[in-house]
């Protein structure tokens, strides 16, 4: 078990947290509504190009997601910190959520643009091995009882998982140039960008919101834990 | 000196797991008959079209061997823990790694020998037309399951302790094998039809890669994997 800080036992305080939550609402709300006011029909997209403003920022919080399980993970490893762990697996349950709605929303563009809900392009190819990746992060998680071991386990899987993600990228390319060329991105006009990049930060703070809500859960269950074994180990003082 | 001592201790822990699998002989010979068994299926789900057996044979060879690689993989730490025997080897002086070296040549040679085996099958079943480049290909089969064993031993040390063993070192191990997969499979089925694109030692060095980072990787977390 964890030794130290008797601290970390006790749930969070929520302080300005709730204020965060509903600012960060309120500018996801104002940059959804002013991208697609203000960005003009694609000449090829027509107003499909709208998913560029759920599906880029997804894929992007996806990826911020993960860092902090890559982070985290290194750090509770060194410091033995329960909260360090915790937060990992926060962030890989909200960058897993938010990996599987990028892939949906993809394939919800893919569909009318390419005429296909899946196409084995590297991008979503990688993209669907990371989701995978994750998700085993996640089974490993819920099938080990004792915390000790479920964090120093997860926090080796998610270092393991994060070095192999551009090993995974590289690999996945190379399989695809043999076969076809990638299509280059194009490079966008102004219009599009200030909506694009209003959303990126709007998607990020929601996302550092939701690891927030989920990480106090996770302080609640595991204060619950140590005060149920407490009680069963008969110290009634503390 | 100290060392030669991790040096002795790997020995001997690769002989002891090799002398249990000598003995019963049941878990190769159940692992070897799996890998077959996959060959054949894939035979019949892909054949009997010569042309399509031919193109997919190197694939069904890699999944043969990923299948029932994973058996041996828990098997591994399975007859530890029936035994009972796992924590008198952690409390054993001397440095953990040894352990993980010890089990990780075992595997190796294990799976190097089923894969002996799935390969001669493999060879008559799709119709493969052996290329002289075979010790290339023999090199690439190598580092292809110095890849799949590295991981897969690291990951069964976790799974075999855990709840849901069964389902639950696939699920954490496919996913992490891809780039090898892909590597070796590309690799051998060029090298089968002649490399005519030139592009086996780019997946070659790419499967080096690989094996050699996440060998280093594997060495540094055992560490923290097996003490809890």
């Amino acid at each position: 078990m964890f030794p130290d800080s008797s601290k970390s036992f006790d749930p969070p305080k929520p302080g300005l947290w709730p204020a965060f939550g509903l600012v960060s609402f309120l500018f996801f709300v104002f940059s959804q509504v002013f991208a697609v006011l203000t960005s003009p029909a694609d000449l090829m997209m027509g107003h499909m190009q709208k998913m560029w403003y759920v599906h880029v920022p997804a894929a992007w919080v996806t990826f911020l997601s993960f860092g902090i399980v890559l982070v985290a993970s290194i750090y509770f490893l060194v410091k033995e910190d329960e909260r360090a762990d915790l937060l990992a697996a926060s962030a890989a349950e909200v960058g897993s959520v938010f990996c599987g709605l990028t892939l949906m929303l993809g394939m919800l563009w893919g569909r009318p643009t390419w005429g296909v809900w899946w196409s084995w392009d590297a991008r979503l190819t990688s993209t669907l091995v990371l989701f995978l990746i994750y998700v085993g992060y996640l089974a490993l998680r819920s099938f080990v009882e004792d915390p000790q071991r479920r964090g120093q386990w997860s926090a080796a899987v998610g270092i393991l998982g994060a070095i192999n993600v551009p090993i995974v990228w590289m690999s996945v390319r190379w399989w695809r140039t043999l076969h076809q060329l990638q299509t280059n991105p194009r490079s966008l006009s102004p219009e599009y960008l200030r909506g694009l990049l209003l959303n990126v930060a709007a998607f990020t703070l929601l996302t550092i919101w939701f690891i927030r809500r989920r990480y106090e859960a996770a302080r609640f269950e595991s204060a619950a834990e140590h005060a149920a074994q407490k009680a069963a180990l008969g110290d009634n003082d503390g | 000196m100290a060392f030669r001592d991790d040096v002795r201790r790997i020995r001997a822990i690769v002989w002891k797991d090799l002398t249990t699998e000598r003995r019963s002989k049941a878990g190769f010979n159940s692992v070897a008959s799996l890998g077959v068994t996959m060959l054949v299926l894939f035979g019949l789900a892909l054949g009997p079209d010569s042309v399509a057996l031919k193109d997919a044979a190197a694939g069904a060879l890699w999944l043969a061997v990923l299948f029932a690689g994973v058996l041996a993989f828990n098997r591994s730490y399975q007859v530890e823990l029936d035994g009972g025997a796992l924590e008198a080897l952690l409390l054993y002086p001397g440095s953990r790694w040894a352990i993980f070296a010890g089990k990780l040549i075992a595997n190796l040679i294990f799976v190097t020998l089923m894969l002996v085996i799935v390969v001669g099958v493999g060879i008559v079943l799709f119709q493969v037309v052996v290329p002289p480049t075979w010790p290339a290909i023999v090199g690439i089969l190598l580092l292809g399951v110095l890849g799949i064993v590295s991981l897969g031993t690291f990951y069964a040390a976790m799974s075999s302790r855990s709840r849901a063993r069964e389902v639950l070192l696939p699920l954490l191990l496919y996913p992490m094998l891809i780039p090898v997969l892909l590597a070796s499979m590309i690799a051998t089925k060029a090298l089968l039809f002649g490399d005519l694109m030139n592009e086996v030692g780019a997946w070659v060095r790419m499967l080096s890669a690989f094996d050699v980072i996440f060998l280093v990787a594997t060495f540094f977390a055992f560490e923290y994997v097996i003490e809890v």
